[in-house]
């Protein structure tokens, strides 16, 4: 699985930082970027579309490998 | 005595101020939705109600038509100063790009995640004495006792004033949201907030601190200083949206613990669900409607809405939506799909939901953990605010 964070789309909400740091960088204005190049470990697949599932703006989405 | 005159149908006469809209709005938006989804009023000036999500999500996203220049749920109702102190109100959430853009960008900084951090410690050290000082009389009121000392001491430290004048800082941000319909009262809270922050201002010319209002009065924009106009209503924001609003939060979820034993004793044994479990308080019981004012005629689902109409920007009922989120009215503490709008959406979603975030986790976290077993004393003398900010505002609970 591998993710990406919309800068467009992005407000600054942080939740996907929030509930999943392991998997995403917040700067101080609370736009997002994905750790390293978005590829998420097996083990956090449920948390990562947990984060996705949270995400107010739709900014963040599940890109093809 | 009764605020407001009896509301002849919702779908045209709705007063968000009515006592049984505070007391229980979720049937009457469900009841909108259904029927009529953006109601319509003349009450205050013509408003409009929106109550689906996709609506209240389009209309904050559309910043062209709806302008953030007025932002009262409860319109200013008395004399306006001639000579006005606050010359662009209270910038951002006041405020439309590009003014909004900038000092937005002064502002987010301080409610960073890296900066909230560093007042966890001083917000756990306060919920723990607020609960060993009441933990021994086996009841206490959890709104006035505990959920409205908390976010008025914080917001003092960030703005680097003595924590204890959080007492007067809660009277005059109630004034001017909770009884906003008390053009006295409003004229009161706002007169106490710019006279006090003035003298502060004054003080930090030459003697600044580290803090925010320190920091806004030395920093340039454009090559020069910021407006002391400017700085004022920053300042001014930062109260008014900082106190109410996290204690409404922290309240409503003491409310629903208080009264819901199974999700209480889960939230006891499985402390790693709080991160999840907050979002889902936040939605179930958002506590704040903003207002937004139609820049042209626009038609919006059908709606003529003219230059000057006022929408109200109704994030909780949004988060109620079935067509959002599965069994809505239910709280569900790990619900996973969970896309609310408590805190807005949009560019001008809350630039502190960080801080509020931060500050309703610690205070359920050492509630909980002193009071793990708490009820609520006599349903009957709960009260609740509404109409900008809804929450409880008395809550005696009683605990073994």
């Amino acid at each position: 699985m591998k993710i990406r964070v919309d800068p467009e789309k992005c407000e600054g909400n942080a939740r996907c930082y929030g509930l999943v740091p392991e998997l995403f960088n917040v700067d101080d204005y609370g736009q997002s970027t994905v750790v390293g190049d978005g590829t998420v470990p097996v083990a956090l697949e449920v948390k990562a579309r947990l984060a996705i599932a949270n995400c107010p703006e739709y900014a963040i989405e599940e890109i093809a490998d | 005595m009764a605020r407001t005159q009896a509301v002849h149908g919702w779908d045209t006469d709705f007063d968000v101020l009515d006592a049984g809209y505070i007391a229980d709005p979720f049937r009457i938006w469900d009841e909108l939705r259904k029927t009529c989804p953006v109601a319509h009023s003349d009450r205050r000036g013509s408003t409009w109600l929106p109550t689906r999500y996709e609506d209240v999500v389009a209309l904050a996203h559309d910043v062209e038509h709806f302008s953030s220049l007025e932002v009262a749920v409860i319109p200013f109702d008395g004399e306006e100063p001639e000579d006005p102190v606050l010359l662009y109100g209270l910038p951002p959430i006041s405020s439309d790009p590009p003014l909004h853009t900038w000092t937005r960008r002064l502002l987010l900084p301080w409610f960073s995640h890296r900066r909230v951090k560093g007042y966890e410690a001083l917000t756990r050290e306060l919920c723990a004495t607020l609960i060993d000082g009441f933990k021994a009389n086996g009841r206490a009121d959890a709104a006035v006792d505990y959920a409205q000392q908390i976010p008025a001491r914080v917001i003092a430290n960030i703005l680097g004033v003595p924590p204890t004048l959080a007492g007067t800082f809660t009277g005059w941000v109630r004034d001017v949201l909770e009884f906003a319909d008390d053009p006295e009262r409003r004229a009161h809270g706002i007169e106490g907030l710019l006279t006090f922050f003035t003298e502060e201002v004054v003080q930090r010319r030459t003697q600044p601190g580290d803090d925010l209002l320190s920091e806004l009065l030395h920093t340039e924009f454009d090559g020069a200083p910021v407006e002391e106009s400017v700085v004022l209503g920053m300042a001014a924001l930062v109260l008014i949206a900082g106190v109410d609003t996290t204690w409404s939060a922290i309240g409503s979820s003491l409310w629903h613990l208080a009264t819901h034993s199974d999700d209480r004793a889960r939230l006891v044994a499985e402390p790693s669900l709080m991160p999840v479990a907050i979002e889902e308080l936040l939605r179930a019981y958002s506590p704040v409607t903003m207002a937004r004012v139609v820049t042209g005629d626009v038609e919006f689902e059908g709606c003529p809405m003219k230059a000057g109409d006022r929408v109200l920007m109704n994030f909780p009922a949004a988060n109620r939506d079935p067509e959002a989120f599965e069994d809505p009215d239910q709280v569900v503490l790990d619900r996973a799909l969970n896309r609310h709008v408590a805190f807005g959406s949009g560019i001008h979603r809350c630039a502190g939901s960080n801080l509020a975030r931060m500050e309703l986790r610690i205070a359920l976290e050492e509630w909980l953990a002193r009071i793990p077993e708490f009820y609520l004393s006599d349903d009957a003398e709960v009260t609740w605010a509404g109409g900008q900010v809804r929450g409880p505002r008395i809550l005696p609970v009683v605990f073994p």
